[in-house]
């Protein structure tokens, strides 16, 4: 056993989504990424002396949204705090965020490790609030420049209660979150653009103990994968401090990703007071039973739901539908070739092959993808009723199809000549033609080997020119054959 | 509470307040009035009483989600102490 194996991680996580509204949380200007520094700015994100902020009725109903989708339980009375503290990049000297009724609580995000382990993750709140603008340190300016376009972006920080126990769990975790946001339409989830960011606090006790270790905040992990990264390390790193006799500093730390490893930014013994309280510049919000329910109904399938579909409706093995509701809208592709033909498995093998391959090799999206649902559906009836091959369909009529996409797969298959001959007179001539041309063989067939109904069947395959329709083939040789 | 010489500091810096020994006396005085009558309005009961956070009694003052134009640029940056032709700029924060 190493050492290592001595110590149980504690995990819990911190995720800030930006939501997707057209304008800021309290401002009326629009929130976008990308644009021309200190463009998107008003006198109320620049904190103008006598200036008002509003709130964005969109983005309560995205916050909102999430909840719904975690099972929270919805806060029906919320209002907004103050956090304060310093920053040239936070114009007001404070943040607008919902301290006391965050307005989702509760909730979980179900997540299923490698090994096949379901569990249930605890949230312990959503709230809402504002993101504060960029401040920019560039190693050859002797300032820092500010830009606030991204000031007063509305997000929602969801925060998990310290229920994960290892790196890959916390990776499982925040994939389900970025599906669960993009499902929702409410985050892009982009964590390389930071539009979704995660903070991650840490800390290791020996396993059976009561009570948790002192815990270290890690920042600044611009994807999935480097959170796992980063707290690989830092799981290390405190187990390697406490074996060593030292003790754990509570802190926060940040991530570098070109190293993996994490480094010291700011004790919290020098601790933050944020000397919350009510912000007395926003009207309280109640959400009342018809805004939820109306905000209910309009929520889309979630991934939980169409795998469930997928599985029971559709009778597909559960890794398929994993797969296929990996992205909302492979999913809902998926579902509309399933509403044209009755072969699931094959609408879901032709998804995962020879669509995804195609996406893949050009990077495409879905919704840029040429053929319609139809389309496929069409090739599966043509392989379904034996008029073409399953190879013929896949690699001939497919690519053929995708270079025409206003032709239909039917005329593709008939103007590359790929449709099988099932005509049973046709067929019946040539499986005539080959039993006469080897009597011989015919012979040591009906003497026991009847391997040889391979030999014959290749030969009716050549006659064809490679057209025959392999199974009414079979049965027309056999029917001769064991007369 | 009682606001001694280092509870004063630590509001000082939390609110970036810089003052001489005279200033810091007069503080520590001032602020122990004010919190003494603090402590004169904890004498009501207040247990059953909703704290007052809003002067009118309105709920969901809020506003569609449309863009309007924003203040632009060259205002937005009018009034920085120290700024280029992009950026606000500020002397150098390192965390």
């Amino acid at each position: 056993m190493s050492v290592y194996d001595k110590y149980q991680p504690v995990i819990g996580l911190e995720v800030h989504a930006q939501l997707l509204t057209n304008t800021k949380a309290f401002s009326w200007e629009a929130s976008e990424y990308g644009a021309l520094p200190n463009t998107n700015v008003t006198v109320v994100t620049l904190a103008h002396p006598g200036t008002l902020p509003k709130g964005n009725k969109k983005a309560v109903e995205f916050a909102i949204k999430m909840g719904v989708a975690c099972g929270c339980t919805i806060t029906r009375y919320n209002f907004f705090d103050r956090k304060n503290y310093f920053y040239p990049d936070l114009p007001k000297g404070y943040q607008i965020t919902q301290d006391k009724t965050p307005i989702c609580v509760g909730g979980t995000i179900s997540i299923k490790t490698k090994d096949g382990l379901v569990k249930n993750i605890a949230l312990n709140r959503i709230h809402m609030e504002e993101d504060a603008g960029k401040s920019m340190h560039l190693a050859e300016e002797l300032d820092t420049l500010v830009d606030l376009n991204r000031a007063g972006t509305p997000l929602i920080e969801i925060v998990s209660e310290p229920d994960i126990r290892t790196s890959e769990e916390a990776y499982v975790f925040l994939s389900e979150i970025r599906k669960l946001v993009r499902y929702l339409e409410v985050c892009d989830g982009n964590m390389e653009e930071g539009s979704m960011r995660c903070d991650a606090n840490i800390s290791v006790m020996l396993k059976g103990a009561k009570e948790y270790g002192k815990k270290v905040e890690v920042k600044n992990m611009n994807s999935i994968r480097n959170v796992q990264r980063a707290i690989d390390y830092e799981i290390k790193r405190q187990i390697d401090l406490l074996e060593e006799g030292h003790s754990i500093n509570s802190e926060t730390r940040t991530f570098d990703a070109s190293t993996g490893d994490t480094y010291s930014m700011r004790s919290k013994e020098d601790l933050n007071d944020y000397r919350y309280f009510p912000e007395p510049d926003l009207q309280p919000i109640v959400v009342s039973d018809e805004w939820l329910t109306s905000i209910k109904e309009k929520m889309p399938a979630l991934p939980q739901e169409l795998v469930k579909k997928f599985t029971e409706t559709y009778g597909l093995p559960e890794y398929d539908a994993l797969v296929l509701t990996e992205d909302k809208e492979i999913a809902l592709y998926f579902d509309k070739i399933c509403a044209q033909t009755n072969n699931f498995k094959a609408a879901s093998n032709w998804m995962m092959g020879a669509v995804k391959s195609y996406l893949n090799e050009l990077t495409l999206s879905i919704n840029d993808f040429p053929l319609q649902p139809q389309q496929i559906a069409e090739l599966i009836a043509l392989v379904d009723s034996n008029s073409v091959s399953n190879s013929a369909a896949k690699d001939k009529i497919y690519p053929a199809l995708i270079a025409s996409p206003t032709k239909s797969a039917q005329k593709i298959a008939e103007e590359l000549d790929l449709i099988q001959q099932s005509d049973t007179s046709a067929l019946g001539r040539f499986v005539d033609e080959v039993l006469a041309k080897y009597p011989d063989k015919v012979a040591q067939y009906k003497g026991g080997k009847t391997g040889l109904l391979g030999l014959f069947m290749g030969e009716v395959m050549k006659l064809s020119g490679g057209k025959a329709d392999p199974k009414i083939t079979t049965e027309l040789l056999k029917k001769q054959l064991d007369a | 509470m009682i606001i001694d010489k280092e509870k004063v500091k630590k509001i000082a810096h939390l609110a970036r307040l810089e003052f001489n020994e005279d200033e810091e006396k007069n503080l520590i005085e001032s602020m122990n009035k004010i919190l003494g009558w603090m402590d004169k309005l904890n004498e009501v009961d207040t247990d059953n009483v909703e704290p007052l956070r809003h002067m009118s009694v309105e709920v969901n003052v809020l506003r569609d989600d449309q863009v309007k134009p924003s203040l632009g640029h060259k205002e937005a940056l009018l009034n920085a102490p120290k700024k280029d032709s992009d950026y606000f700029r500020v002397p150098k924060v390192l965390e």
